[in-house]
């Protein structure tokens, strides 16, 4: 392993293990990859906090079209730039680990579809989510009837309550009957 | 700006919050996690911790008064790590709950203590276990390049790898390690005894004289020759039983029973590999397969990595989400259908259908003329040339393969003129090959039987064709090894001189043929069959040659490698996705069927077919399954009566009635789950029509009387729940002017 000096202490990797769903190597790995983007003069790999737009040229998040939305969910700054702590990264590595339970994983993918954060998804959400993943191109977009048809039919499958907006437990119940749901 | 309800703001632009709603049971119950401030954290905190807490009331203790201190019992709490929180919210309930343990007893503490070091052994155990899997960072690579869909092929894969060396280990220790051991164990072997008499003369196979080497490598491919009296094949094992020293080991029941025994055993390991992705397609049938919110929430590939591919991904799924709509649209356009165009669909439709019986008879055909053909030839032994020799004895697995090149291309062709929507075409066209593939298999052993039992006069001396087959066995399983082998090198060959050429072709060349042909992309359906075909032969083959299964393992293990390579370096991903759950359910499926139709040749072969008298392990017996009855009768009398009974035509009746009465009474429970369940549903949504309608008389009736009491801000708020705000939307939605209250907005209690 590094002898750099700035190596995570026993007793706060341990602490670390039992808080998150990652194991010893991927909290160390988390924390090597963590320190790399932070710049010269930042020292303090534990309290430092990154900016955004540095979280975002890690490979694995530079290609993924909730990048923006995972930074924001998991991001405790109280000016809500979207700013990681290495507590935070290791957060959002724990949610999108092999181990996490159902319960976290969709919890936290229903507040990253929550495009304005109101604790539901309504048809603005679900129209933003619909063209997240197909691409912003004009040619890539569903047409504006495709995209209603789209919508109504995701509401009709999952609104349980017929209030228009799926909440959370909607949310959670059509997860848990998705079998792609994994990752 | 986050805010607990969604209101409009008023017009300073400050947000009211209704404190009616905030204070309704479910608002509060229902958590959701917010960023905290600091300040109000701690306070929060420490009264979350101790009602424990989730998203969801699902699991958690309910709350209906904030105040409320609940004193609680150490009831087992999720861990900390489960909850949705950040970290610091998480120390601070592990702090809390550590406060909280240690008014516990000793033995409460001791308890808690030996739980966390039961859970954390079991957390290491799993990581080690995961970290000796065998391909792990191949597979890895795999998955973040092209994503789910194909890693799943290459995990069955592996899958299939497991399954061949655990059937491989199983016939090793109770058929072969006895023979080897039984020297050094000071075990006496008594072989069969060849009592004279036409059926068991077996002349030898082995090459004499001066040998040609071309000979050679023609015996290493047809596993004639020298191979013939080797492990390899079902006629070395002439044992009858072994004696040790502690006792009597009976060969014979022993290979009976191993080939049950991996039959069976495969078949449980299918069924619960695939028992997940099995329970919830059909827990799925209602809601016709609930393929939208799939597709859109749990669409999107977390592991994807590469920039391609994220793009690929992404038309993909477009492409996806625009056929399912317009299959909708489609199956309006069906359901509107006239008369006379529903004849003529049909019509057209059984015309192709019996076009496409005859093309799979005439194939099938063409499997048995090749096979007796090949057959007649080898009996021939008529030494020509060294490559027609083989062309003759490979005859039967070239036709196979040819048909199963011509006939896909064929129904996919066919199924346009069917009129079908687009995904029961898919699956329909995959149906058919599946069933071309399997069957000709089939076919081929149909044959096989036909030539082993035909004879010169009507009826055989002993049972089969002795002259020309006196070891029957062996025979079948070298035309099984053959098959394994030939389908490898068409593997191979495919890879290196069409796949190779085609991305040198694509990538160098410019022509119309290039642009035309396009670049390689990784078939899923057609890889997956091939390798089923291979397994499907490999059960079937077993039990005639016993070493088959090593082979396969072997063969196995180089095609993941060939397969990688030649998906890293040819193919882009494909532009129609194949979702990874629904090809979980897809390949174990296709494997069970290959597993049914391996059982049914074995076990006809097994009880109908006379053993060979002049090979084998046999000898002694009628059929290979005369050894059971044989053994049964020399047990203990009331070890004897018990099998007698369980398996008396009263038993299986009475145990058939019991079966079909607990079935009946499932699915009887079932429907009832189901009646209840859209009762709920429609009382869900009926009691969110009252609660809209009491909050707006509510808001009038509080408007109308000018109250405006200031919520107290000392109440810490609750994060809005998932419900309310959804109702505050709706609700100010349809009523503008009846939200505003004069309200100071709340600042700090809001979690922000």
């Amino acid at each position: 392993m590094g002898t750099t000096a700035s190596q995570l202490g026993k007793d706060l990797l341990s602490e670390y293990q039992e808080l998150t769903f990652l194991t010893k190597q991927e909290i160390l790995l988390a924390y090597k990859r963590f320190s790399e983007l932070l710049g010269k003069d930042e020292k303090d790999v534990l309290h430092e906090r990154v900016p955004m737009d540095r979280i975002l040229t890690l490979p694995e998040l530079k290609s993924n079209p909730f990048r923006k939305r995972i930074c924001y969910v998991f991001s405790t700054s109280d000016s809500k730039n979207g700013s990681l702590t290495f507590e935070d990264f290791l957060d959002l590595l724990s949610a999108f680990s092999d181990s996490a339970t159902m319960e976290i994983k969709s919890h936290y993918a229903f507040r990253i579809f929550d495009f304005d954060d109101d604790g539901t998804l309504d048809c603005g959400d679900l129209e933003k989510l619909v063209n997240c993943l197909t691409g912003e191109t004009d040619e890539t977009k569903l047409t504006a009837e495709e995209m209603r048809q789209l919508i109504s039919n995701i509401l009709e499958e999952s609104d349980i309550d017929k209030d228009g907006t799926v909440n959370l437990s909607e949310f959670q119940h059509v997860i848990s009957r998705s079998p792609d749901f994994v990752r | 700006m986050e805010v607990d309800s969604v209101f409009y703001t008023d017009h300073s632009g400050r947000v009211n919050a209704n404190p009616l709603l905030d204070q309704l049971p479910s608002y509060q119950s229902l958590l959701y996690r917010r960023k905290s401030s600091t300040v109000a954290s701690k306070r929060r905190s420490s009264s979350r911790a101790r009602l424990g807490s989730s998203g969801s009331g699902k699991w958690g203790v309910s709350t209906f008064g904030r105040n409320e201190e609940k004193p609680r019992s150490p009831v087992p709490q999720r861990p900390v790590r489960e909850l949705p929180k950040t970290m610091a919210e998480k120390r601070t309930d592990k702090t809390q709950r550590q406060e909280e343990n240690q008014e516990l007893g000793r033995l409460g503490r001791l308890r808690l203590s030996a739980r966390r070091f039961l859970r954390r052994l079991r957390d290491d155990a799993h990581e080690r276990l995961s970290s000796l899997k065998l391909w792990r960072g191949d597979i890895h690579l795999i998955e973040g390049t092209f994503g789910t869909g194909i890693l799943s092929y290459f995990s069955f894969l592996r899958f299939l790898v497991a399954l061949n060396l655990f059937i491989f280990v199983l016939m090793f220790s109770f058929v072969m390690l006895p023979i080897i051991v039984a020297p050094s164990a000071s075990g006496n072997i008594t072989y069969n005894q060849n009592a004279g008499g036409p059926c068991r003369v077996y002349p030898s196979s082995a090459r004499r004289g001066l040998v040609i080497f071309h000979e050679h490598i023609t015996d290493l491919l047809s596993g004639g020759g020298f191979l013939e009296q080797t492990y390899l094949f079902y006629g070395y094992y002439q044992v009858d039983k072994i004696y040790f020293p502690n006792g009597t080991y009976n060969l014979p029941l022993a290979y009976l029973l191993v080939t049950v025994a991996y039959l069976f055993l495969s078949l449980i390991w299918i069924v619960k590999r695939s028992a997940t992705g099995f329970k919830q397609n059909l827990v799925q049938d209602e809601d016709r397969f609930q393929s939208f919110c799939n597709k859109i929430f749990a669409g999107w590939d977390f592991c994807i990595t590469n920039e391609n591919a994220v793009r690929l991904k992404r038309s993909s799924l477009l492409y996806e989400l625009k056929t399912d709509l317009e299959e909708e649209r489609i199956k309006q356009k069906i359901a509107d259908r006239t008369r006379k165009e529903k004849c003529r669909i049909y019509l057209i439709r059984l015309v192709l259908n019996l076009f496409v019986i005859a093309v799979l008879a005439s194939c099938f055909y063409s499997i048995y003329v090749a096979t007796v053909f090949s057959q007649k030839e080898q009996i021939k032994n008529n030494k020509e040339n060294f490559i027609v020799d083989l062309v003759y004895e490979y005859l039967p697995s070239i036709v196979i393969t040819m048909a199963n090149f011509i006939t896909p291309l064929l129904f996919s062709v066919i199924i346009n003129y069917e009129d079908y929507s687009p995904a029961f075409e898919i699956r329909f066209t995959l149906m058919r090959c599946v069933f071309m593939r399997l069957t000709s298999i089939g076919v081929l052993l149909f044959s096989l039987w036909s030539q082993i039992t035909k004879c010169d006069k009507e009826h055989c001396m002993c049972g089969y064709n002795h002259k020309l087959y006196s070891c029957w066995e062996t025979r079948v399983g070298q035309e099984m090894y053959k098959l394994t082998i030939f389908d490898f090198i068409i593997i191979v060959a495919v890879t290196i001189f069409v796949e190779f050429p085609r991305k040198l072709i694509v990538n160098y060349c410019d022509c119309g043929l290039a642009k035309w042909w396009g670049q390689q992309e990784f078939a899923i359906p057609q890889n997956v069959l091939e390798i089923v075909y291979g397994q499907t032969i490999c059960w079937i083959g077993t039990f005639y040659s016993p070493l088959l299964p090593a082979i396969c393992t072997i063969k196995y293990i180089f095609i993941f490698y060939i397969k990688k390579v030649s998906l890293m370096a040819n193919c882009r991903p494909a532009t129609r996705p194949f979702r990874a759950s629904s090809s979980n359910f897809f390949f174990l499926g296709v494997l069970l069927i290959g597993l049914a139709l391996a059982c049914l040749p074995v076990s006809f072969s097994l009880a109908q077919i006379n053993a060979s008298q002049a090979c084998g392990p046999f000898v002694n017996y009628n059929t290979s399954w005369e050894v059971l009855p044989a053994t049964v009768s020399q047990l203990p009398h009331g070890i004897k009566t018990l099998l007698f009974a369980l398996s008396s035509e009263a038993f299986a009746v009475s145990f058939f009635v019991v079966t079909c009465l607990a079935m009946f009474y499932v699915i009887a429970l079932a429907g009832a789950h189901k009646r209840v369940i859209n009762q709920l549903r429609e009382q869900l949504a009926m009691d969110g029509r009252d609660k809209r309608f009491l909050i707006q008389k509510l808001c009038q009736a509080q408007m109308v009387s000018g109250v405006n009491s200031p919520v107290s801000k000392s109440q810490p708020r609750r994060s809005s729940s998932r419900s309310s705000p959804s109702y505050h939307t709706s609700f100010s939605n349809n009523f503008n002017e009846a939200v505003f209250l004069a309200q100071p907005p709340p600042n700090s209690s809001t979690h922000v």
